[in-house]
């Protein structure tokens, strides 16, 4: 606290060696909730890589009646649609009978592929015009945010919708469409960040250095909107999840018999009147999926001096 | 006097990450009795704002009480309820922070703030609380009282916002009031006019005060005890006439040493002249500036009119004015940040390109500015190595070995240990973040620094040791100073040459000595003696004096025609110095003065 320099040793030969030659990078220590995050997201990367392999049924599999038929019963055709959990379903049927754990399984790699791709292509589109309008001239920021607003002004799903209809419905097309239609909101973060940095002065003593642009993007600007950014990714990964989950619903996202989380958890909502665990399960997969995520970027932003915190609630 | 107040063996401790605590506050006691004004002084660190919350049965988020009792009237307020807190703040202790411009809601009229909290706790109805509101404003001497309540807080100076945060505080007559370093940021005219409205009207409502600075000066106006803490622990004690003239401890006598003399002459340390060339250093030439679209070469807001400065190789030229007054533009109309409309600025008699981006990478190097506020100044996710590194590899090529060498060098010589080049900026306090500040901008090796307040924002010990650390690489480097300060004896003590600037305008330029000696300007001579002097009954004094009557609670207004001082100055002549543009006045070598009148005329 006090300023009084700590009397070092004045002798004139002072070692310059002295000079930590690699000074120690600073740790994040995630906390027990950050390790939570790290293991079920590592969990659901493994499922992502692995999970068709070790998927009992194929996602598309309509489970035969004969499976069902419990010895010494007399019925012959049981049914097959949200059966409850057993040894041949490990997390029940759904609504046409197909093994929802297959499909979870199967589906990770569909929802999750798809949304993180289309997350980070609204983020690469976002953040490089978002930066781009807050160090270029007034001019450049006008045509870009007037574009951005124009663009946020139409309403989402019905500009898939066009989109889709327009172009078919193909997994390139879905990820590049929830691409754009999400760099909008990022470019108003990234921009208004970047102001915000812009006109500090750190960045005011490297332009009076006489830095170029691209370095005070880079060194200056970016390391000090990386955290809200990621905190920032995180929840957007989860709203494009939702998003892609409404388009399936209405039938324009992923096209059965493909599985994915959110058409999964829409299309056997019935089934919550039998008692069935079938819309259940992907919606918990979804929710571990993103809470954990949130977590792990709470974590590390705590730990980043914690005014990301303050910030986000400003 | 009944006690008001008793804080008695009191203990505050900051838990860390690791659920270690560190004792902050370290068993303070004293009392405050009813109608007395006690004073917590000591440097940043020492824990006189954390015991002044405890007042109030607050600790900041982090702190808490580990022991002691603080008793309001024999009850404690430590291990008081939520809800008795509630009844207690605002209402019987209430706080005065530091900063009025950022405590104020900007969408809200001033008289809806100030009875705000008196109304809401039911201690007045609206109707009274606006008539209390109304008397306060009066006794607090500010402007137009009347139709004051009605006005909004960015149609009022930072003087009286500062005054009206009191009158908020007042409006409910609480017993005790808790004032957090209220002048400090402050200019030297607004604080004098602050303290006095203070001052009497603590005497008028016979409310008690703690009031927190690490200003002794002002300490020895307006208190009646004082309280010295150091680290967490009461170093003395005793009423203001005996700690002020016989300080009993050394940290008091440290800090003593630390207020800087008042400003006069001979204060001012020569710089051996062996640096002298022909041109100067660094020269601006008839600087028109200011911001806004720019016409005919006239910006829509213009700052700074027909400036013409030069510094000498190795002089140190100190700008000085009240805030508003054009200092910042100035040396960012220097740097390049702002290009000049009119004007030319030359380096080594060179003319520069107005706009920094077209200035070679060679001329920027040779001026240098050090930003005012090195906890923004510094890139919080650079390390320091990176921070220092930079300049070394950008203007002289140093890479590798070489580098770090000279990043050892450069630590070394702003008095900052070696391994403080792996730390990041948030790590290190306000002292050290400022010396690395400055530590950046010695790596270009420039021939110019300019120093924008670069000591305003530290306390005093702190600040006095900066001082000390500039003038030591001054002595070593021969580099020229541009120093920018609104605190006239801190300029007094380090500069060679001094320039006052008022309204964009220069008032007077000249000598350290000669400025500082009369004949003075009428703006230089206010300046001088607003400065506190450490000393007991020296405001009532100062307040009698025309300068102060005429010149004090007064905002900078720039204007186009005439003397800008004109509405300050006891000297004014009507129909004159508001409409002609002052004239120059050489007196003696070097030392000019732009006034009407005639160097008989001005105060000696």
């Amino acid at each position: 606290m006090s300023d009084t320099p700590t009397p070092q040793n004045t002798n004139s030969a002072i070692q310059f060696d002295e000079l930590p030659d690699a000074p120690p990078k600073r740790k994040i220590k995630l906390s027990l909730l950050g390790k939570i995050g790290v293991v079920v997201l590592i969990f659901w990367a493994i499922v992502v890589a692995i999970g068709p392999m070790i998927a009992p049924y194929h996602e598309a599999d309509i489970l035969d009646e004969e499976l069902f038929i419990v010895p010494g019963s007399d019925e012959m055709y049981p049914d097959t649609d949200f059966q409850p959990p057993s040894k041949i379903v490990l997390l029940g049927s759904d609504y046409l009978g197909r093994d929802t754990l297959s499909r979870i399984l199967f589906g990770a790699r569909t929802t999750i592929g798809i949304s993180f791709i289309a997350t980070t292509l609204a983020y690469l589109l976002g953040v490089l015009l978002g930066i781009a309008a807050a160090v270029g001239s007034k001019r450049l920021d006008m045509i870009l945010s007037r574009l951005n607003d124009a663009l946020l002004s139409i309403p989402s799903i019905m500009f898939a919708l066009v989109m889709i209809a327009a172009l078919g419905s193909t997994i390139p097309l879905l990820i590049l469409l929830t691409g754009i239609i999400y760099a909008t909101s990022v470019f108003r973060i990234a921009r208004s960040l970047g102001q915000e940095v812009m006109v500090s002065d750190f960045v005011e003593a490297a332009r009076v250095r006489g830095e170029g642009l691209w370095w005070i993007i880079t060194r200056e600007i970016l390391p000090n909107i990386a955290m809200p950014l990621a905190t920032d990714f995180g929840l957007r990964f989860v709203w494009v999840i939702l998003f892609i989950s409404a388009l399936s619903f209405l039938g324009l996202g992923v096209q059965p018999p493909m599985s994915d989380w959110g058409s999964m958890v829409k299309e056997n909502l019935p089934g919550l009147i039998y008692g069935s665990v079938a819309p259940i399960m992907p919606a918990l997969a979804i929710a571990t999926l993103t809470i954990s995520v949130n977590m792990i970027v709470d974590d590390i932003s705590a730990h980043t001096g914690g005014k990301l915190a303050k910030r986000m609630i400003a | 006097m009944s006690i008001l107040l008793e804080v008695d063996h009191l203990k505050i401790s900051a838990r860390k990450d690791d659920d270690n605590l560190t004792p902050i506050v370290k068993g303070v006691s004293f009392n405050v009795a009813r109608g007395e004004v006690i004073a917590l002084i000591g440097e940043s660190g020492s824990g006189k704002t954390t015991i002044a919350l405890a007042a109030l049965g607050y600790t900041k988020p982090g702190l808490e009480f580990t022991g002691g009792q603080v008793r309001l009237e024999g009850e404690d307020v430590i291990t008081m309820a939520s809800d008795q807190l509630r009844a207690l703040r605002g209402q019987r202790v209430a706080y005065l922070a530091q900063s009025a411009a950022a405590t104020f809601n900007p969408a809200l009229t001033i008289g809806e703030q100030v009875t705000e909290s008196c109304v809401l706790h039911g201690i007045l109805n609206q109707e009274q609380a606006n008539e209390r509101a109304e008397f306060l404003y009066r006794a607090l001497e500010l402007p137009d009282p009347d139709r004051l309540g009605k006005r909004y807080p960015h149609q009022v100076s930072g003087g009286q916002l500062q005054r009206l945060m009191a009158a908020t505080a007042l409006c409910g007559k609480p017993d005790l009031l808790v004032l957090d370093e209220p002048t400090t940021a402050l200019d030297v005219t607004t604080q004098i006019e602050v303290l006095k409205a203070f001052k009497s009207v603590i005497k008028q409502e016979g409310s008690a005060a703690i009031y927190v600075t690490h200003d002794l000066s002002v300490v020895a106006q307006i208190a009646d005890h004082i309280v010295v803490l150091y680290a967490g622990e009461v170093q003395e004690h005793g009423s203001a006439e005996q700690v002020v003239s016989h300080p009993g401890h050394d940290y008091t006598r440290r800090l003593m040493h630390a207020v800087r003399p008042p400003p006069g002459a001979g204060q001012g340390e020569e710089t051996s002249s062996e640096h002298h060339r022909e041109a100067p250093a660094l020269e601006v030439k008839d600087i028109v500036a200011g911001y806004g679209k720019t016409q005919n070469g006239i910006p829509s807001i213009t700052v700074l009119r027909d400036v013409n400065v030069s510094i000498e190789r190795g002089h140190t030229v100190g700008v000085i004015g009240e805030s508003g007054c054009g200092k910042s533009t100035l040396a960012r109309v220097m740097a390049g940040l702002l290009p000049a409309a009119q004007g030319k600025v030359l380096l080594d008699g060179e003319t520069l390109k107005p706009a920094l981006q077209r200035r070679s990478r060679g001329e920027l190097q040779k001026v240098q500015f050090v930003f005012q506020m090195a906890d923004t100044a510094l890139n919080p996710r650079q390390r320091i190595d990176h921070i220092l590194g930079r300049p070394l590899e950008f203007y002289l090529g140093l890479k590798g070995k070489e580098k770090r060498r000279r990043i050892g060098e450069l630590l070394q010589m702003v008095e900052l240990p070696q391994e403080f080049a792996g730390r990041y900026p948030e790590e290190l306090s306000g002292g050290q973040k400022q010396r690395v500040n400055l530590a950046r901008a010695l790596a270009a090796s420039p021939e110019v620094l300019l120093c924008d307040e670069v000591i305003s924002a530290l306390d005093s010990i702190v600040g006095a040791n900066v001082i000390e650390l500039l003038k030591r690489l001054r002595k070593q480097t021969g580099v020229s100073f541009v120093f920018i300060s609104h605190d006239l004896s801190t300029v007094a003590s380090f500069a060679d040459e001094i320039v006052v600037l008022y309204a964009g305008r220069v008032v007077e330029k000249g000598a350290t000595d000669a400025v500082l000696s009369p004949p003075y300007h009428p703006y230089t001579r206010l300046l001088i003696s607003s400065v506190p002097e450490l000393r007991v009954g020296w405001l009532e004094e100062t307040m009698q004096t025309q300068e102060a009557q005429a010149g004090i609670d007064r905002v900078v207004t720039l204007t186009d025609t005439g003397c800008p001082f004109f509405d300050r100055c006891p000297l004014a002549i009507k129909d004159t110095c508001d409409r002609e543009t002052a004239p120059a006045r050489q007196l003696g070598a070097g030392h000019t003065i732009e006034c009407h009148r005639s160097e008989a005329e001005f105060v000696h």
